[in-house]
C-alpha cells in the first residue's frame, strides 16, 4: 500500500530538485486542450504520457497545463508548445505515441515534429 | 465518452470554471441495488433558475465563443441510457451540485473507469481549489482530500509528476481495496 511517508520522501526529492532548477532558462509550456471536445478525443492520456515522458527524461524546465475548446473541436487531441522566445506550435489529432516522439524531437532536442502541426493537415 | 470517470472529468471543468473554492466528488456504490451515484458538487457562482433550466439544453452555454455546450448533456445522457436519472440543483452565490444515477446491470452501462486519473488531473491542475473525493461501495468509504495532502507538500506543487504518480496509485490502491472486500 502507498504511505503518507512515502508521499513525505517524494516531497523531500521534489523539494531538492526545484531548488537545482535553473531559473535563468525561462520556462516552456505544453498547454492540453481538455474541454468536452478535447476529453471525448482521448486528451487524458495524451496529457498523462507528456507528463510521464517529462518526469522520465527529467526535464525540470517544461510544464504541463490545460487549457479549454479553443474552437477546432475536430482536430483535438490539441496540445500547444510554447518555448521561450519562439513561435507558439500547434499539434493536432494527438496521441500517446505521438506525445512521445513530441517530447524527444521537439522539447529534447528543439526540433517540432512539423508531420504533427496544424500546418500540415491537408486543406 | 469511453469511461464515466472522463464525463466527471468534464462536468467539474464547469465547476472550475465557476470560479468554486471546493469541489467534491462522489462515486457511491450498492451492489446489491446495482446503482451508481456520481456527483460533483461546487461553491462556484451558481446558476439562475432560467440558467439551470437551460442546462440540460446542448444548445445553451455561458460561453461566448460559441454556442454549444455538451458537458451536462452527454453525462445526462450516459445515465438516462441505463435507465437512471440526472438531477441538478443550483443557486446564485451559493453553487451547484450535479448528481447522476446509473444502473450498473443494464447493458448500456459505461464503466466508471479511471476516476483515480480524473481526480489527480483535476487536483493538479488547479492547486488553489480543494477537491475531496468519496469513493463508496456498500457503505465502505474511502475519503481523498487535496487539503491533506497539501499539508504534507508544503511549497511543493501537487503538479509535479512524481506526485501525480503517488496520488493515483494511491487512490486507486485504497478504491480497489474498498471494492474487492467481501
Amino acid at each position: 500500500m502507498k504511505s503518507l511517508e512515502e508521499l513525505m520522501a517524494l516531497r523531500d526529492a521534489a523539494k531538492a530538485k526545484m531548488t537545482t532548477r535553473d531559473d535563468s532558462t525561462a520556462v516552456t509550456r505544453v498547454v492540453v486542450g481538455m474541454a468536452t471536445c478535447g476529453i471525448a478525443a482521448g486528451a487524458r492520456p495524451v496529457m498523462n504520457k507528456f507528463t510521464e515522458e517529462i518526469e522520465k527524461r527529467n526535464l525540470t524546465n517544461v510544464t504541463v497545463a490545460q487549457t479549454g475548446c479553443i474552437g477546432m473541436c475536430q482536430y483535438e487531441p490539441i496540445v500547444e508548445v510554447t518555448e521561450p522566445g519562439k513561435e507558439k506550435v500547434t499539434y493536432v489529432l494527438m496521441t500517446p505515441e505521438k506525445a512521445t516522439k513530441v517530447v524527444v524531437d521537439h522539447l529534447v532536442n528543439g526540433n517540432p515534429v512539423v508531420e504533427y502541426t496544424v500546418g500540415a493537415l491537408k486543406k | 465518452m469511453r469511461e464515466l470517470s472522463l464525463n466527471v472529468l468534464d462536468v467539474a471543468q464547469n465547476s472550475v470554471a465557476a470560479n468554486a473554492k471546493n469541489i467534491e466528488i462522489e462515486a457511491l456504490t450498492d451492489t446489491a441495488a446495482n446503482t451508481l451515484l456520481l456527483g460533483i458538487y461546487d461553491d462556484g457562482k451558481g446558476m439562475t433558475p432560467e440558467q439551470l433550466a437551460a442546462v440540460r439544453d446542448p444548445f445553451f452555454t455561458t460561453r461566448t465563443t460559441r454556442k454549444v455546450g455538451l458537458g451536462v448533456p452527454l453525462f445526462k445522457m450516459a445515465a438516462e441510457m441505463t435507465g437512471g436519472t440526472l438531477e441538478m440543483e443550483s443557486e446564485v452565490g451559493v453553487g451547484t451540485k450535479v448528481k447522476a444515477f446509473f444502473h450498473t446491470d443494464h447493458v448500456d452501462f459505461v464503466p466508471l473507469g479511471d476516476m483515480a486519473n480524473t481526480i489527480v488531473t483535476l487536483a493538479a491542475m488547479n492547486e488553489t481549489i480543494r477537491f475531496r473525493y468519496r469513493y463508496e461501495v456498500d457503505g465502505r468509504a474511502f475519503v481523498f482530500d487535496t487539503r491533506e495532502i497539501q499539508a504534507i507538500l508544503g511549497d511543493v506543487p501537487m503538479n509535479d509528476p512524481s506526485i501525480m504518480n503517488w496520488m493515483t496509485a494511491y487512490i486507486n490502491e485504497n478504491m480497489q481495496a474498498i471494492t474487492e472486500v467481501q
